[in-house]
């Protein structure tokens, strides 16, 4: 099993605080890898790190090395725009663009590479990324109508879809269900469990029983810290650090 | 149903002195119109419908006709907006997106402080500076080798429609600016993050928040500036050269119907020279009214739009 992505000693700063703490973890490549944690814990930061979406925030600061492809992208001039086309990510919040119609929505980002392609080229990205976010059969008729008529859940998909057609090799999910009704939720769940033959996937959740369900390997943050990382089954069953047993038993969190 | 504890006088009192002063303020707009309509009405009655649509304007003959000001208003506040709108818009892009935080703050302080300097003033450096920096460096030249554009047609005298126009884009920067800014501050985080977690550049984030959020917002605060150059009379009267004539060239000098006011109030002798003045006015009061009108209901709609998250 070779790793989609090594983190070694990360830190990371907001102004003076520190909101991670030495984060060491490899990320296998085509698995499911869940960081679970309570409110405040740093996993969201986490996961934005590795798409280095904190560029933008002012009083950012981070330390340490994050490798993908053999590559530090924290030095080795490595842009950040061409890394996110490799690392995509899905939000929290459904956000398709409101002004553009279903199509629009999945082939933006195909116009940010510059490369020209046909209307049927786009066509077919449109229609293999919806396929791919279990959405092409439900919409395959209405792809004029805006992104943001859709459901909430059809949104989140539409959005999984968007991340698709630019053919990242990760996708990182910041809490993809938190704003969705259980139905929803479980179709994204089905849909991660799809994607993972392709995909190397990393999801934020702050709900056990999701990361149980989905993930072949779950981390537990607290604080901050990388308090342990193993199979979901070990983690669940048999966790190592105490912390973690009081977290998945419910004692705090 | 009532609002208000029933029954409790104080509160009722001060229900009601609001009341008065609100009304007040709609009374005053009411009867500035009433007024504006019954001074102008020998006009209205002598002249109709053909005020509008004439161009001769001889007091002396006492024919009187306001297309020449009507269209000198409306040619340099087109003008003003041409020059205006991508100037402030762009400011604002680099204000709220690009200028490190220590320089944001006195960056927008300093533009919207432009707002505060009295028109008067900027008719002055308009004499002193624009118009001639303007006719020794651009209207001379461009007239001598693009003379035969019908717009940019000789000779040139210096106060100008072009003069005014500028001045006045200046003059509506800063409410441009300060709106554009606020519009492009209600985008949600999330949707610049979606662009740029796509592979797309700060550039494309930018090109694209614009154009799903921000367009009926910048759309307002251009028929804002709108309003501010129709009714702006001081600087424009002193660099438009005050010639009631339609002439084509932008080079060539006009007028403004808060101009012609100013001008020639002092000098209305005859009962409907004053009142064709005064018929200017109201229609000047239509426009920004109905243009003021306009704004807001755009920015009202934007609002609400980005009040519902979408």
């Amino acid at each position: 099993m070779d790793n989609a992505l090594q983190v070694k000693d990360l830190c990371a700063w907001f102004g003076e605080h520190q909101v991670l703490k030495n984060i060491t973890m490899d990320i296998r490549r085509n698995s499911v890898t869940s960081v679970m944690g309570p409110s405040g814990c740093g996993k969201s930061t986490f996961i934005r790190c590795l798409n280095r979406m904190h560029d933008l925030t002012p009083g950012f600061r981070v330390s340490g090395e994050v490798f993908f492809d053999g590559r530090n992208i924290y030095t080795d001039r490595i842009d950040p725009v061409l890394l996110r086309r490799k690392v995509g990510m899905v939000f929290q919040q459904p956000n398709p663009f409101p002004r553009m119609s279903v199509f629009e929505n999945v082939a933006v980002g195909l116009k940010f590479n510059g490369k020209k392609r046909s209307r049927s080229e786009m066509a077919d990205v449109v229609e293999k990324s919806l396929r791919m976010a279990a959405l092409w059969d439900e919409l395959s008729d209405h792809l004029d109508r805006p992104g943001t008529s859709l459901s909430g859940g059809q949104q989140q998909r539409l959005c999984i879809a968007r991340a698709l057609a630019v053919e990242p090799e990760i996708l990182l999910m910041d809490e993809p269900c938190s704003a969705l009704d259980p139905t929803s939720s479980a179709r994204i769940e089905d849909l991660i469990e799809d994607l993972s033959d392709k995909y190397t996937i990393v999801v934020v959740t702050h709900n056990m029983q999701q990361a149980g369900r989905i993930s072949d390997s779950v981390a537990f943050f607290l604080l901050g810290e990388l308090i342990e990382m193993d199979t979901a089954a070990k983690i669940f069953t048999n966790p190592a650090d105490k912390r973690t047993e009081e977290y998945i038993t419910g004692r705090f969190g | 149903m009532r609002r208000g504890a029933p029954g409790n006088p104080k509160d009722a009192l001060f229900e009601r002195t609001t009341a008065v002063f609100a009304f007040g303020v709609l009374f005053l707009a009411v009867l500035l119109f009433a007024l504006l309509v019954r001074e102008s009405l020998p006009s209205i009655r002598k002249f109709g419908a053909a005020f509008l649509v004439t161009g001769t304007w001889d007091p002396v003959a006492e024919s009187f006709g306001a297309l020449p000001f009507l269209y000198g208003t409306v040619v340099s506040s087109f003008i003003a907006l041409l020059i205006a709108v991508p100037l402030a818009v762009g400011s604002a892009i680099f204000i709220n997106e690009f200028a490190p935080e220590w320089l944001k703050a006195p960056v927008g302080f300093l533009a919207e402080l432009l707002a505060a300097v009295p028109s008067v003033i900027y008719g002055l450096w308009g004499i002193f500076v624009l118009v001639p920096v303007l006719r020794d460096y651009l209207m001379k030249p461009v007239a001598d080798h693009l003379g035969w554009i019908p717009f940019f047609r000789g000779p040139v005298y210096g106060p100008s429609m072009l003069a005014a126009g500028m001045l006045l884009s200046i003059m509506i920067i800063p409410f441009i600016l300060s709106v554009s800014r606020e519009v492009l501050a209600t985008v949600p985080r999330i949707q610049k993050e979606a662009v740029l977690s796509l592979g797309g550049t700060h550039w494309e984030m930018i090109r694209i928040v614009i154009g799903q959020h921000c367009i009926p917002g910048i759309f307002g605060a251009t028929v804002l500036g709108l309003g501010r150059a129709l009714g702006e009379t001081m600087a424009v009267t002193m660099v438009i050269g005050n010639r009631p004539d339609i002439l084509l060239s932008i080079f060539q000098p006009g007028h403004s119907m808060a101009g012609a006011i100013a001008n020639e109030f002092t000098e209305a002798t005859g009962e409907l020279y004053l009142s064709a003045l005064v018929e200017i006015g109201l229609v000047l009061f239509l426009l920004t009214f109905v243009v003021n009108l306009a704004a807001k209901g755009i920015l009202k709609t934007m609002v609400s739009r980005a009040s519902r998250g979408i």
